[in-house]
């Protein structure tokens, strides 16, 4: 059976750069911080006081009062970038759509934490009895997936894969693959996360993952710069919508772009850090261009995982210089996380959009905070200031803790 | 200080999403007010705290309406 196509046809996103995607890409474009102070907790205890959050967000358009008192952030997040990318793709005016043959993979990495926090707390104080009714459909990861379905009536495949910074990769590749193979014809897919709660800061914060450049928040995530001293935790969520390409035509769908391939390995190494060769990074990426179907050499821009740590930075330039040789020095690898911080779960959602709007668009998103490149950090990272390149395909690497790796290879639609 | 009844119909408002101007002494939570079976739960255990009370599992169960609520409040606060 051949594969059937898939392109991109809806995007949704909430970031720390803005609520929206036109507002997001434009801050990516202009290579503005998204990062500052934590306010959602008195955080002045902490190591770590800064993040990336998702402000003045009105969410009655979407949301009422009632069902989000129900629903930790994390589901109010993907609901809502959900929505967006429903909008966007027209399905809903498409009148001969077939709901049972749409479905969704939106995943977290860590869930409903604040819920969860929240309501131990309260056990703690006034015991079981205080427990609320609408704890597990509030916090568990798969209800952000449950409650797309029910707003929208969408009865197909669906599934929450989580795989820590991988997930919102895994998630999209994987529907990508549930429409090639058949079993629908549209996917909502991404991830959402709002771990920058309490315990989520202390916990990150303990395993010396965080940066804790609190003085200047905004130069805080710089990959593969020197100076650099760990990510920056952020939340938000990334959600497009995929469709078969012959579906996509039949209703007129703007086509942002396709799905070429996805590719997936373990380092099988440790449970949060990588080998120093990116060994399991290689792997996602030749499996996704053998997915594609396409050489090494096709490869013009890599939307790298790129968090700002000590030893994932450097592992994944020296896993693009074993999977591209010379090729490496010709291709723009740069990280948008520098911008957004690192969202986790939603991180690869979030990346993918931007992968696919620099095709689009023919823009490479910079690399911000790169003063002073690092040992062996010597690709084109185009650093500081985005630019314009005539683009045709885009690589998105997610890697998590647990070694999951995913990487997921976007080509420009072409009528 | 409001009566029993206010507080029972604010805290209705609040749980179940509904205006005030929804909100009748006869109005059944599930069939005229929408709720479902586990805002009901919630909304007992909001009455429980407002009015520092213990309302055991087989009372709560016979508490459909708003008169019901108000009835239980006044006999056993």
């Amino acid at each position: 059976m051949a594969k059937r196509r898939v392109v991109i046809t809806g995007l949704g996103m909430l970031s720390p750069l803005g609520n929206d995607v036109a507002s997001s890409w434009q801050a990516i474009r202009s290579g503005q911080s998204g990062i500052g102070p934590i306010d959602r907790f008195d955080a002045s205890e902490y190591n770590t006081r800064i993040g990336g959050a998702i402000r003045n967000l009105d969410m009655e358009p979407w949301l009422s009062s009632k069902d989000a008192r129900k629903t930790d952030a994390f589901i109010h997040y993907g609901l809502i970038a959900s929505c967006q990318a429903v909008a966007d793709s027209g399905l809903e005016s498409y009148d001969a759509l077939d709901r049972t043959r749409v479905g969704v993979a939106i995943g977290s990495g860590i869930g409903g934490l604040e819920f969860i926090e929240k309501s131990v707390i309260t056990m703690e104080k006034g015991g079981p009895r205080k427990v609320s009714p609408f704890f597990v459909p509030a916090s568990v990861i798969n209800m952000i997936a449950g409650n797309v379905a029910i707003r929208f009536g969408f009865q197909g495949p669906n599934i929450a894969i989580t795989t820590a910074c991988t997930t919102g990769t895994h998630n999209i590749g994987y529907a990508a693959r549930t429409i090639a193979y058949g079993d629908a014809d549209v996917m909502l897919a991404g991830g959402s996360e709002m771990a920058t709660t309490r315990t989520g800061i202390a916990a990150f914060s303990a395993a010396r993952a965080l940066s804790t450049r609190n003085d200047e928040p905004e130069k805080a995530s710089r990959p593969w710069d020197r100076d650099r001293d760990g990510f920056v935790l952020s939340d938000g969520a990334g959600v497009v919508v995929l469709e078969e390409l012959e579906h996509a035509r039949r209703r007129g769908a703007v086509i942002y772009g396709e799905v070429a391939g996805f590719g997936m390995s373990d380092d099988a190494h440790h449970i949060t850090a990588p080998p120093e060769s990116g060994e399991g990074a290689q792997r996602a990426m030749v499996n996704a261009i053998r997915d594609a179907g396409i050489r090494p050499e096709d490869i013009d821009y890599i939307n790298a995982h790129g968090t700002s740590t000590q030893v994932g930075d450097v592992a994944e330039v020296a896993a693009a210089k074993a999977v591209f040789g010379d090729h490496a020095y010709k291709l723009a690898m740069s990280s948008t996380k520098s911008m957004t911080g690192h969202l986790l779960g939603a991180a690869g959602a979030v990346e993918a959009i931007f992968s696919v709007l620099a095709v689009r668009d023919g823009i490479l998103p910079p690399t911000i905070n790169l003063d002073n490149p690092d040992d062996g950090c010597d690709l084109d990272f185009v650093a500081n200031q985005s630019r314009s390149a005539d683009l045709r395909y885009a690589l998105s690497n997610s890697f998590g803790f647990g070694g999951t790796n995913g990487t997921l290879i976007f080509r420009r639609y072409e009528a | 200080m409001s009566t029993v009844e206010e507080r029972v119909k604010k805290i209705v408002c609040e749980q179940l999403g509904v205006k005030e101007s929804e909100v009748q002494n006869s109005s059944s939570f599930v069939e005229d007010l929408g709720a479902d079976s586990l805002d009901t739960v919630e909304l007992v255990m909001a009455l429980e705290e407002e009015f520092e009370t213990e309302i055991p599992d087989e009372e709560a169960e016979k508490l459909t309406s708003v008169q019901d609520a108000i009835d239980y409040i006044v006999a056993h606060t």
